[in-house]
This record gives structure tokens, sequence and C-alpha cells, in this order.
């Protein structure tokens, strides 16, 4: 287990609103398209299509609540975890993006003022332990929920699929 | 406990269980769509060369039926391959099915009291069997599929209880949408929900599971309809299974609720429900959209498509035609639906008024095909999402409604109350 990962670095790419549904992120559409790695292709399409461009190895995607909200569509976080975003940080997760997302290995990170305090641009230092988010040039860390440890164990290894591989290879 | 801690306290061997507790529970049913493809592939990663439990895994072919492209049938064909090499044998075709949620309930595969995960979120449908059902995605089902279990947050439980009646042409689904409007698309996030009441459970079984889906739209993890008489002898026509009434099947009296929400049907549902652009929650009594013009209208999806939303809808539109301006597309929810319509007269009336009807399936509800809007297009659709793009281009508009003001409106041409047509004849 790396707790390396579970410090990440990274810049606010895109600060987006309350409920972002899982068509906004991934439109039902491309459902088909089952290789993880070409999903990005048409992320954020529908309503925000420049997003895809300014995400840059790690950085943020800063949301409102209900983040994730509609299908159970995985394509919607592995769309933002192979377009390079280092995690997601939002007032509230649904709950099926949040376990999708853990399962990937993309972090989702809880935070009820992350959203107001953060601009696109901000550089961040974020202890997905601790439960802080510290923006460069600000004293005060931003408080954001710390992992539960179930999560941060799959988070470290990289995401379900390596904890299973690595449970069952061992038996 | 609450009906949710019942059952994940039962199925993760323990006495009790409380809110906010993590438990493993033991999967009773394991549903896949298309999606299975996807599972399919993660669960090749993972290595393990047998599922857990083949019985206990099923898969519905539902979103691109028949297969629309090339890449799809590729899908569906690697599908019938992992089917039969796993010996799956709760596998239904294009053609031997319909929409995974009416399949896996018209073949009595749920039972009250199981754990349900399928990867759609709206398997939550299926706590109208008193079945704690939720949607989970690819990559955790391959872990189903794996190990036979699952971690659950234990959830808190919204208890809705609905009194007084539902007044004519209001219908289950005006009764969801209402009670979504009110609690927003985030008021039952992560919560089980438990609805009861005479309303409730004077509901058909085809309106429980009405709600029971659509609680999802305001985030629910699960949501019950509850256990009854009712619900039993549909299940007997269903299932050899033999099923006696069971305490473990209703929540316990003593059973402790985060909130308790009192809803007065009678007065406090006066008029259908319409859910405006581009969220489910943007809910309004349909006298505020009233008279807006529709290009196309859906009835059909894992929300409306059944027996009694088709029987209602060919009662409205018979002997009228549908309105020059608009399209009315028709999809039953599954074949057995098709059939029953077919043999009732439903489908030839609604085909005479000028529907067009789509194999049982998803339809355009994911906006794949079937009836995809154009842009500046407004649709009136009993299906369950109207985000932006859901229904086709951006700038198309999707309203949610019951299938009575789906048909209306498709004569009327515009967004319709169901009592004024027939009226408009005659004036």
């Amino acid at each position: 287990m790396t707790t390396e990962a579970l410090v990440l670095r990274g810049r606010v790419a895109a600060k987006l609103g309350d409920n972002i549904d899982t068509d906004i992120i991934y439109p039902g559409r491309y459902l088909n398209v089952t290789d993880r790695e070409k999903t990005p292709e048409h992320l954020f399409e529908l309503a925000y299509p420049e997003i895809r461009g300014l995400i840059r190895p790690g950085d943020f995607i800063v949301a409102g609540k209900n983040f994730g909200c509609g299908s159970s569509r995985e394509q919607a976080a592995a769309a933002l975890k192979f377009a390079g975003a280092g995690g997601v940080i939002a007032v509230s997760f649904a709950r099926i993006f949040f376990r999708n997302s853990i399962n990937l290995g993309l972090p989702a990170i809880v935070s009820a003022t992350a959203v107001e305090r953060l601009q696109a641009g901000d550089e961040l230092l974020i202890d997905l332990t601790a439960g802080t988010i510290r923006k460069a040039g600000a004293e005060e860390p931003i408080a954001a929920a710390p992992l539960d440890p179930r999560a941060a164990e799959l988070l470290a290894g990289g995401g379900l699929i390596p904890y299973l591989k690595k449970k069952y290879a061992a038996g | 406990m609450t009906l949710a801690e019942k059952i994940l306290a039962r199925a993760s061997g323990r006495t009790s269980v409380a809110p906010d507790e993590i438990v493993v529970a033991s999967v009773d049913l394991a549903l896949s769509h298309e999606n299975a493809d996807l599972v399919r592939k993660s669960f090749q990663e993972i290595g393990v060369p047998k599922v857990w439990d083949a019985e206990r895994i099923v898969i519905i072919l539902d979103h691109r039926v028949p297969a629309e492209s090339e890449k799809t049938a590729a899908t569906h064909k690697a599908i019938r391959g992992f089917v039969r090499e796993q010996n799956i044998g709760n596998f239904y075709d294009v053609g031997r099915g319909g929409i995974c949620h009416q399949v896996l309930a018209e073949n009595g595969h749920v039972l009250p009291g199981m754990v349900v995960v399928g990867t759609d979120s709206h398997t939550t449908t299926h706590g109208a069997f008193g079945a704690f059902a939720t949607g989970i995605g690819a990559t955790e089902m391959a872990g189903v599929w794996t190990e036979g279990q699952l971690w659950f947050k234990v959830p808190s439980t919204i208890r809705i209880e609905v009194s007084g009646e539902l007044g004519p042409w209001i219908s289950a689904k005006d009764l969801i949408l209402y009670i979504i409007g009110k609690l927003g698309s985030d008021g039952a996030d992560y919560r089980a929900v438990e609805f009861d009441g005479p309303v409730i459970r004077d509901m058909s079984v085809a309106g429980r599971m009405c709600l029971a889906n659509l609680s999802m739209e305001m985030g629910a993890k699960v949501a019950f309809t509850p256990v009854d008489e009712k619900l039993l002898r549909y299940l007997a026509r269903r299932t050899s299974r033999v099923l006696p009434m069971s305490p473990r099947y209703a929540p316990d009296p003593d059973a402790t609720y985060e909130r308790v929400l009192a809803i007065d049907a009678s007065t406090e549902l006066k008029e259908p429900q319409v859910a405006r652009p581009h969220a489910v929650d943007n809910v309004c009594p349909i006298s505020a959209v009233s008279g807006l013009a529709v290009n196309q209208a859906v009835l059909g999806s894992c929300t409306n498509g059944r027996l009694e939303d088709l029987e209602i809808a060919a009662r409205i539109v018979e002997g009228q035609r549908v309105h020059p301006r608009t399209r009315l597309i028709v999809i039953p929810a599954s074949q057995e639906i098709y059939l029953e319509a077919m043999r009732l007269g439903y489908i030839q009336t609604l085909v005479m008024a000028g529907a067009m009807v789509n194999p049982p399936g998803c339809g355009p509800c994911v906006g794949v095909h079937q009836g995809i809007l154009a842009a500046g297009e407004v649709c009136i659709s009993s299906t369950n999402r109207n985000f932006i793009g859901r229904m086709g281009s951006k700038d198309s508009r999707v309203y949610l409604a019951s299938p009575a003001v789906v048909a209306a409106s498709a004569i009327a041409g515009s967004i319709t109350h169901p009592a004024e047509i027939g009226t408009k004849e005659a004036a």
C-alpha cells in the first residue's frame, strides 16, 4: 500500500455548479465505448466540451453538491480518470458515482467549502487521510472529509480491480 | 429496525445493524444489461476463472436492441459468448425479454428480503418487491461476480406516508414527481425510502414499481413499498417458490427513521405534475406549462412502459389522431406487455391514432436511437430523466410526465391535461 497515493498535487482545471449529472459528464449515447482509455473523448461533451482540453495530469475538477447524480454509468468516472484528472472535489457526491470513482482509483473528495474558496487555476496540495486541501499562497487549509479506511485502501492500491487481482492471486 | 436495516442485518449475518455502520452483505441477485460486457472485461482482468454463482446472475439486453450499430452487435456477441462459457442460464436476448427491470420482475427473479444489485441506477425499482435493490458500477459488479458480496453503508431511512387518494388523471408518476420536487434531486441521497399509507396500499404493483424506480432521481439507495397480499398474489403468478407472509418483509413497529414525511394526496396533488428541463426535481403542476407545443411524445421506459400505462394512453387516443406537428413513440417495456397490449387492442388503437411502436427496450430514453431529438425540439416523455442532451441534441428539451399526460399531449400537439382531450373535439 502506497501512502504517497493519498497525497495529491494538482491544479483546479475547472469549477462547476450543483447537480452535475452523469449525462453532462458522459453522454448516454457513448455507453457502447467499453475501452476506458477512449472514454475521455466524450468527457463533458454536450455542455462543457472545453474542459477536456483544460485538464493536465493530476488536475482537479471542483463542483457543488450532488456531483455525478443520475446513471450508474462507470464511464463518467473513467472519462475523468483517463483524461488525467487527479480527483474531483465536491460538496457532495451521488452515491453510485462516488463508489465508481473510488473503485476506479479516482479520488472523490468531499468538502463543504472548497467550491466557495477555490478558483480555476489554483494550485492544490491535498492530504486525503488528514482531510486537508491546501491552496498555494493561502494560510488556512480547507477542510475535507477524511477518507474512509476502506476507500483509502482501494485508492492506495489503484482501485478495486488491482485489489481483487492481488487478493485472488494470493489465495 | 427499518426494512433496509433488517435486510442488511440478515444478509451480513448480524442480529442488528444501525445507520452508518459498514457491513459486507451477501448478494442474492446480480443484474446487468449491455454493460455486462464492461463487467466481463473487469472480471477477466481479476483473473478468476468462474463466476461465484451463475444462477444468481441475470443478463438482459435492453439499452440497444436490436443492435443499432456494428459496435453494439459486437458487444452483444461478446456477452452471448460469455454467457455460454459461464453457463449463465438467466440470459434474455433480443426478442426474449425487454427492459431489464420489467423482465426481472415478470420472471419472478426478485423476492422480498433479497439483496439485489444491478449495473443500472434504476435497480431501485425492485424495492416494490420488498428487496434491498440498488445500482452499482461495472467494476463493482465484477467484484460481485467474483465474490458474491459487497460492502454497504447502512442507510438511514426516510418514511413517506401517503394518505387521501389520487384524483382522476393523477397517477403514481405524478405522486413521485411531486415528492422529488419537494425533496430535491439529492433529498434522499444515500438514504433508504419506505413508502406506505392508504394510497400506496391501493396502488397496483406497476404503480409501486414506478415509485421505487423514480426514487433514484432523488438519490435514494433503495426505496420500498409494502410487501402485502397484493404483492404476494403478483409473485405467486411469477414464481413457483412458496412465499408465506413474514414479519421479515416489514419494518419493525419501533423502527427509527431519520424523517417521516406525511403527504395528503387529496389536498396536495390536485393536478398532474411535470418535471421541466433539465432536472427531475424541477417539478410544477401541469397548468404551469400547459399549451407548450411538443414535437415528440414518448411513452415507455422502465418507469412507465407497463400494461396499465399503455392502457390509459390507448383510452385517451382512441378514435383520435396524433397532432400533425407531433410524433408519438410507444415502447412496451417487455415482450410480455407487448403481447398483452396487442391482445387487448391497445397497440392497434395507438397505431391507428398515428403512434409508432418501437420494440421493447430503453429506446430513446438514453439518447441512443429510436427517437432522437433535434436541436430546438421539445418532447413530453413518460421516461425518467430530462438532463441536457439526454434524448438527443443538447439544445432539445424534455418534459417528464405521466403516461396520460403524454398521450393527451400527443393528441393536442402541446402539453395538455388529459381531462381536456375529448372535450376539445366537442368544442
